[in-house]
């Protein structure tokens, strides 16, 4: 097994955390993981977006060509990102602030069930996270949250679990 | 130093770090106790995360008002007996050469993390490069011998930095650990080390009246002089000019520079098979050879990987160590291969030092602009 993630939105969202969740649950699990970001003069607002290998064996080309995961929570990210993306790549948006491109994608409002089920707007990173982990199944369950609750800021570690246990549940009752 | 004191400030035993952190990690499981350093992109982490954890292990974080004063800094809380560094990237790299020489003639124990981004000048801050590979060699005036390390992941870059120290100590000289912002900014996977082997700088065993500062040294067959810190009843001169044994000031007498200089440059020389540390695979049946190191070396191992997947011979050699170079065995690798493309990202800089000890033929794959060769580029020179 061999897959290039590449999350992407706006600077702000925690789009660089979920790549390094998602690269702490991978080592916590045993894989190999690369992480590397665009990191430009942007700041809060900008493009942005970070990309990760996860493999069962040893990454030699660390950087993401045609990733096979895409999750966009920003227009102007899916805009940016949408052309690199495989053909057979599975595309993942936030409902509510993108619109599904022609090809199709799969997703859920997370911004929007941050703010309402959980109250917190900054935790639809996490939504969003819970919903890739139950989609994709890359890496376990279990170290996701591990994970979690190590790199979120303390004192929050309950909400960001919560955060991804729901976006988890939408992951595998959504069936599409 | 208390490795398990060390252990408990660096945390869990696996992580996901990048190669900033991986840097200061294995500064400080060597025993790291000064750093002196100016921030700048993209080695900042470096000293942002040297001033939060150098006071946890009992260690000294200064900043410095720009990199001239850092690199004099390091140098001299060497000479206290500390185990020093700093780290920078390209521009302040251009700034430390005149007192990187001054290291090298005084022959002063120092590590110093070169965070490569594309130059000359201020170039791309953000975006990597390894480009620097020249400068680690002569950057500095007059005749010298650098050692300089290239670690091509984040978990190699933790332990190339623990030997870039050791080799410090052992050579009393200052060592380059270097990476390319990529590896400064890519995160990985990192075991800590359970064990640990340290070299310590070799003190004088003889009353300070015999002590010899900038002779030979008495142990083992190395050329190394004895190290008597200050404020430990040893009186040393130490002088940037030409100095006799005693480190007196020795500027007209080219009996005395040539004895000096060519001691300095043989202590390392001499053991340059035991500095060799190359990575060799498929070279057995091998008609070219991609010879890379860093990053570069990453997308080389890919290109070998597709490439004998399409049924070509090809064989890979990396180099962990730059300086000194590997002369035999790359002498050794032309006689039994048809070509090497050498692989890195610079307009072809250790491209040259093969060419000097192949006798096949030898062509440059070269990327610069921020990016690393994908492995078909690569395969385009094959």
């Amino acid at each position: 097994m061999k897959k290039e993630i590449r999350f992407s939105g706006f600077g702000g969202q925690g789009i660089i955390l979920m790549g390094h969740i998602l690269g702490k649950a991978a080592v916590l699990d045993d894989k190999d993981v690369t992480l590397t970001k665009s990191y430009g003069p942007e700041a809060r607002g900008g493009a942005c977006s970070t990309d990760i290998i996860v493999a069962d064996s040893r990454i030699n080309y660390p950087q993401v060509r045609r990733p096979d995961v895409l999750v966009s929570m920003s227009q102007s990210a899916l805009d940016t990102y949408l052309p690199k993306l495989d053909d057979k790549g599975v595309l993942i948006i936030d409902t509510g602030l993108v619109d599904e491109p022609e090809r199709g994608a799969i997703g859920l409002p997370a911004t929007k069930i941050a703010v309402e089920e959980l109250g917190l707007k900054m935790v639809a990173n996490i939504v969003m996270l819970g919903y890739f982990a139950a989609k994709t199944g890359y890496v376990s369950r279990e170290a996701m949250k591990e994970a979690i609750a190590d790199l979120v800021p303390k004192g929050t570690e309950e909400k960001n679990i919560e955060a991804f246990a729901i976006g988890y549940s939408e992951g595998t009752s959504n069936s599409e | 130093m208390n490795l398990e004191k060390v252990k408990k400030v660096l945390g869990p035993k696996k992580q996901f770090i990048h190669g900033d952190t991986a840097v200061c990690y294995g500064a400080l499981l060597a025993g790291c106790n000064f750093y002196g350093g100016y921030p700048i992109t993209p080695a900042s982490e470096i000293a942002e995360m040297m001033a939060s954890l150098i006071p946890k292990v009992g260690g000294v974080n200064i900043q410095m008002e720009d990199e001239l004063a850092s690199i004099a800094a390091v140098i001299g809380a060497s000479w206290t007996g500390a185990k020093a560094m700093t780290a920078t990237s390209g521009p302040g790299f251009s700034l430390m050469q005149e007192n990187i020489g001054f290291a090298y003639m005084t022959e002063t124990p120092l590590v110093l993390a070169n965070v490569q981004r594309s130059g000359p000048s201020t170039g791309q801050p953000t975006l990597g490069a390894e480009g620097d590979v020249m400068q680690s060699r002569y950057g500095s005036h007059g005749d010298y011998q650098a050692i300089a390390l290239s670690p091509n992941t984040i978990q190699e870059t933790v332990d190339l930095t623990i030997k870039a120290f050791n080799l410090s100590e052992k050579y009393r000289s200052p060592v380059f650990v270097m990476i390319s912002a990529d590896i400064g900014h890519m995160r990985e996977k990192v075991v800590i080390p359970d064990e640990i082997e340290l070299f310590e700088r070799k003190k004088p065993d003889v009353p300070p009246e015999e002590y010899v500062p900038f002779g030979e040294g008495n142990y083992g067959n190395i050329k190394v002089p004895e190290f008597a810190a200050f404020g430990t009843g040893y009186h040393t001169y130490v002088t940037g000019l030409t100095h006799n044994e005693y480190g007196f000031p020795a500027t007209d007498d080219q009996e005395d520079h040539d004895r000096l200089v060519r001691r300095q440059i043989e202590k390392i020389t001499d053991d340059r098979e035991e500095l060799t540390d190359i990575e060799e695979r498929n070279i057995e049946d091998a008609d070219v050879v991609l010879l890379s190191y860093g990053l570069a070396s990453r997308s080389a191992l890919g290109a070998m990987s597709k490439g004998r997947d399409q049924g070509k011979k090809i064989g890979y050699l990396r180099l962990k160590t730059l300086w000194p170079f590997p002369n035999d065995p790359v002498k050794e690798l032309s006689k039994k291969v048809d070509k090497i493309v050498v692989v890195e990202m610079n307009t072809g800089q250790l491209y040259h030092k093969v060419k000097e000890f192949a006798d096949c033929e030898v062509v440059l794959s070269s990327k610069i602009g921020g990016e690393v060769h994908t492995p078909d580029e690569i395969l385009k020179e094959v």
